[in-house]
């Protein structure tokens, strides 16, 4: 197959949000006026930045109680593992799995997906760049779904009021646990995919 | 079908408009405007260029008409009911974002606000100032383009469907508690969640682009 041309051989660049192609001595699209860059040269450094923010954040999520459950006018603190752990307990296993992988899961092999892509493309490689791509849709499009175990909380809160007998507040853990998810969104938005293919190594498979 | 390459396009210098660059890879083609109608890939990483539904756009247009309608509504009825004994409480959508409201979680209630009503309202509102004026076959409205841009850049932090997951997981976790009934509003997010779906399935960023450049 003949060998591909990209938008920064031909002299041009490729808007990022409508896909206009434009000169690339343009700084904003002329179509939709967004800010045009052939690379985000410091793609690296924000990506990084955010993902250490995220792992800062995830600390305390982990480690201070998510629910205060009151009942009886006894107060009870649940963190997100011991929040699976009664859904386990209470057969509810679909749905400790749901808050599992949500919850625990995907940050956590967010975490390690966008560090092993950051790294992998920082220097020439011979990785299959539809393999990184795909690892790369993989976190962009479920890291969201982690926000779901904080709509639960609001849920439940929102809910269970009924004075001393019984209700549910939110726990600090669900602000650290909410800023770490958008920590983590905004560093796999920062990841520039186009880096994929311009540290692939000659001759290494293209396609 | 794939995208035709671009190489003798770029000969004719300073002349884009028959190209088309992907935005996920930075691959260039040359799409001839009768081309642009039908389903295209990006030949390297895959990536869908066109989706080519000519009436996508009308499509579009009413989808966003009735999410916007059942968004509003929503905010006024009931969306779940509690009773356990003598207790009963019923609850909106606004008093679920309410339960964040004190002390250092008022942010977190703006934020959850923001991702599960005013977000996916900005987008439909967004879609509709920009692309009603296309399919009524009137003069784009000012800053039509930047209102679209916008639509796809707010796209990853609307999450009204990840909040109706929740409030399935919610459910579960109070089951032995007591008794919940569903709310008129409940089933209107059910429906808005999947005509979102079905709306982004019809979205393609250069069919659109195309569209809205075509009036001028």
């Amino acid at each position: 197959m003949a060998a591909m041309i990209s938008a920064r051989e031909a002299g041009c660049v490729v808007c990022q949000t409508c896909g206009n192609v434009a000169s690339i001595h343009e700084e904003r699209c002329p179509r939709c006026t967004h800010r045009l860059s052939s690379r985000d040269t410091l793609s690296e450094q924000k990506v990084w930045a955010w993902l250490i923010a995220g792992l800062i954040a995830y600390i305390p999520a982990n480690i201070y109680p998510m629910l205060l459950t009151t009942q009886n006018f006894r107060t009870t603190e649940s963190t997100i593992i011991a929040g699976v752990i009664d859904l386990y307990d209470h057969h509810a296993y679909a749905v400790a799995i749901i808050v599992f992988v949500a919850s625990i899961l995907i940050p956590v092999g967010k975490f390690v997906v966008i560090g092993y892509l950051a790294i992998l493309t920082r220097s020439a490689h011979r990785t299959d760049p539809h393999r990184l791509l795909r690892f790369y849709e993989i976190v962009e499009f479920i890291g969201r779904w982690s926000m779901i175990d904080v709509f639960v909380v609001a849920i439940l809160t929102a809910l269970v009021q009924f004075d001393v007998l019984a209700s549910i507040n939110p726990g600090i853990a669900a602000v650290c646990f909410a800023l770490s998810v958008v920590f983590t969104m905004l560093a796999a938005q920062s990841f520039d995919s186009r880096q994929i293919w311009d540290r692939l190594e000659d001759g290494a498979h293209h396609g | 079908m794939h995208a035709s390459h671009a190489r003798s396009a770029i000969s004719e210098r300073g002349r884009y408009s028959s190209l088309i660059g992907c935005p996920v890879c930075d691959a260039l083609y040359q799409m001839p405007e009768d081309r642009a109608g039908r389903p295209t890939r990006c030949r390297r990483c895959g990536h869908w260029l066109t989706y080519g539904k000519s009436t996508a756009l009308t499509w579009i247009v009413s989808l966003s008409v009735t999410n916007v309608a059942l968004l509003v509504a929503i905010v006024f009825l009931p969306f779940l009911e509690l009773r356990a004994g003598q207790f009963d409480n019923a609850v909106s959508v606004i008093d679920v974002v309410l339960g964040f409201s004190s002390g250092i979680m008022v942010p977190l209630a703006l934020a959850v606000l923001a991702f599960i009503l005013m977000l996916p309202l900005c987008r439909l509102l967004l879609v509709l100032y920009a692309l009603t004026p296309v399919v009524l076959g009137r003069q784009n409205l000012p800053g039509a383009e930047r209102a679209l841009a916008w639509s796809f850049l707010l796209k990853p932090w609307a999450m009204a469907e990840i909040f109706m997951l929740g409030v399935a997981v919610a459910l579960v976790k109070l089951a032995d508690l007591a008794t919940i009934s569903i709310g008129a509003a409940f089933w209107m997010f059910v429906v808005i969640v999947l005509l979102n779906a079905y709306q982004d399935t019809l979205v393609n960023r250069h069919s659109l682009w195309t569209a809205l450049t075509w009036q001028r």
